[in-house]
């Protein structure tokens, strides 16, 4: 591999990034601001939720913000650069395999996607304290289900990129990710599936459970939560399975 | 092997998912069966994008209606951009490609640059595989896309700096070099601005300047004046000598016969995917029968004047030009009028029009192909 042209490409994506650093800081924070505040806030301080909600809830709020970053930063620039105009040309010209190219998106979805989930912590912090009670018991736990979660955000980015045309993006947010996040575990427990009993079985296909899990688990492991190894066994999984098929989209539509 | 591009054998097939318009009289979508080199395939994207793919079409005489019925079942029509070409190109050489639209040069230049995948056959710059030493390749080559492909998240310079940098260019040297190149361009007032709002020619411009920023042994100039005003245009040809005078490759595609004439040093006239003649301009063009084409259209057709005309002193060749229509090949030009409208009088046939042209590539395409390169 040729390290230089790939950090090069990922300097072009940064430098992208910070031009659009307004845009972007909205289009990731603005959402989960508001659902901590009135869910965590007004609910929880109306008495309409019980004040342990809060800690509930910030791992799922966590997760949800990863994945819509991790596959808003792959798959929104990557569905326009391979439109008509092809952006994306010169980076496929560059002399580095183009697999490369799109590994390069991955990292960089990834980046932001961690990025955007640690910012959630201290955002939430400041909202939901007192009553707010995190017990990381292990950082390192910790890291590598962050790292596992913004992994498979930006591979899925790179999927779904490289298969959703211009004209179905808005259909790929409302059949996609939204039932990925309202069946994602997110605002409650897999636990809480108890009554269920087949939706519990199917949701088990949603990376995005094993994300709010993996967080519950990490985070407030005062709560119920699947057990850590199988989170972190599916999450490497969704990770491969994501990366190796959004590589191979990615191929398919790079070389005609 | 010194040639700086070399292809033996290129193939290339499409399987082109029709557009729904085109499900009911898809007969011209020819089957795997009967795929005929009528339907050339589409330049420079995917083959169901563009909307006046000239492969989908219903022209082809081959296709007697089979396809319809042969497509339905197997979901998919093949069209076939190229078929068998063969090229060589000697170092330092301006090459061009001359041929219609749709005749499968941006499909070459596509394989030739690691973006299409050849169906057969193998493609080569200097001494590496194009598709098994790609990143090798890549390293030799400048590419300018038919249409500009600009990234539109960066201005001009940015687009310079960033494409230097993918190549391992120093930072010092890349803003050097970009300096001089948008000045050698006109683009430096607008250097600092996103290329969003440029114009077709600007952006073109940036594109031609991207290519060269890494100093390219072989530069790819997919009909790099289409689009550009007729000065612009000089100022590109400057260039792209000024380029091959530091002894650089240039392949460049155009059905510009003027440029095709004044720029390249040899051309290659590609038609339905395969090359139908290769030369010097002046080569090329002294091989059409008897240089001069005297195009006549007469009020009615005549077998008998067409052997009359075939027996005149200087014709080499008579051809049927269509309704009314007779394309004679002949040595001299105007002076040939009084005699043929003497003979057409003597027959009692009017001569309704009369074109002649003098020898040129144009000619010379017209007689390969039996059609106008602007058709």
């Amino acid at each position: 591999m040729n390290i230089t042209a790939f950090l090069a490409l990922l300097a072009r994506d940064a430098h992208v990034a910070r031009r659009n650093l307004i845009p972007l800081l909205l289009q990731t924070f603005l959402q989960p601001l508001l659902f901590v505040f009135i869910f965590g806030r007004v609910m929880v301080g109306s008495g309409y939720l019980p004040a342990a909600y809060k800690s509930l809830l910030l791992p799922g709020i966590m997760a949800i913000s990863m994945v819509f970053t991790g596959v808003w930063a792959v798959a929104m620039p990557l569905i326009g650069e391979f439109q008509f105009t092809r952006e994306i040309e010169d980076r496929l010209l560059a002399p580095i395999d183009i697999s490369w190219v799109a590994i390069e998106k991955v990292i960089y979805g990834l980046i932001q996607a961690v990025l955007a989930g640690l910012m959630v912590i201290p955002m939430a912090w400041l909202i939901l304290r007192p009553g707010l009670e995190l017990h990381i018991v292990n950082p390192l736990l910790f890291a590598m289900v962050t790292v596992l979660v913004a992994g498979f955000s930006a591979s899925g980015g790179l999927a779904l990129g490289c298969s959703v045309d211009q004209q179905h993006i808005g259909l790929m947010f409302s059949m996609v990710m939204t039932p990925m996040i309202f069946f994602g575990c997110t605002y409650y427990p897999w636990s809480a599936l108890a009554k269920f009993p087949i939706l519990a079985k199917v949701v088990l296909i949603n990376p995005l459970v094993y994300a709010s899990e993996g967080f519950r688990a990490t985070l407030v492991p005062q709560f119920p939560h699947l057990s850590f190894p199988w989170v972190v066994a599916a999450l490497v999984g969704f990770d491969t399975l994501l990366l190796v098929a959004g590589l191979r989209q990615f191929r398919h539509k790079a070389v005609s | 092997m010194n040639s700086a591009i070399r292809t033996i054998g290129l193939r290339k097939i499409y399987n082109a998912t029709p557009a729904a318009g085109a499900r009911s009289g898809g007969a011209g979508v020819s089957s795997p069966k009967n795929s005929s080199p009528e339907n050339s395939g589409p330049e420079n994207s995917s083959p169901n994008s563009s909307p006046d793919n000239s492969g989908i079409s219903n022209s082809s005489p081959n296709n007697k209606g089979g396809g319809a019925a042969g497509k339905r079942k197997e979901g998919k029509a093949q069209i076939t951009a190229l078929d068998g070409i063969d090229l060589e190109v000697a170092p330092g050489q301006i090459f061009g490609l001359l041929g219609p639209n749709g005749a499968g040069k941006s499909t070459t230049v596509g394989i030739l640059t690691t973006r299409v995948r050849p169906t057969s056959g193998t493609a080569w710059i200097e001494q590496y595989d194009v598709w098994k030493e790609q990143t090798a390749a890549k390293r030799r080559i400048g590419v300018v896309a038919q249409r500009p492909n600009l990234d539109f998240a960066l201005t001009a310079r940015e687009i310079l700096l960033f494409h230097g940098a993918y190549f391992g260019i120093g930072q010092r040297d890349r803003a050097e070099r970009a300096t001089l190149l948008l000045e050698r361009f006109k683009l430096t007032d607008r250097a600092d601005q996103l290329v969003r709002g440029f114009s077709g020619g600007m952006m073109q411009r940036v594109s031609i300047a991207r290519a060269m920023m890494h100093d390219p042994q072989v530069l790819f100039l997919d009909e790099p004046s289409v689009g550009l005003d007729p000065q612009t245009r000089l100022l590109l040809w400057e260039i792209i000598r000024e380029y091959n005078q530091k002894g650089r490759t240039i392949l460049l595609t155009t059905h510009n016969m003027e440029e095709a004439d004044t720029l390249c040093e040899r051309l290659a006239i590609i038609d339905h995917g395969k090359i139908i003649a290769q030369g010097t301009p002046g080569e090329l063009k002294a091989s059409i029968p008897g240089g001069y084409l005297l195009r006549l259209r007469f009020a009615r057709q005549s077998a008998e004047l067409v052997a009359r005309l075939k027996g005149m002193a200087g014709v080499t060749e008579v051809r049927d030009g269509g309704v009314g229509g007779v394309d004679v090949y002949a040595s001299k030009g105007g002076s040939m009028i009084p005699e043929i409208v003497n003979a057409a009088a003597g027959l009692g046939v009017e001569l309704s029009d009369v074109h002649i042209s003098e020898p040129s590539l144009e000619n010379l395409f017209l007689h390969h192909t039996g059609r106008s390169l602007r058709e």
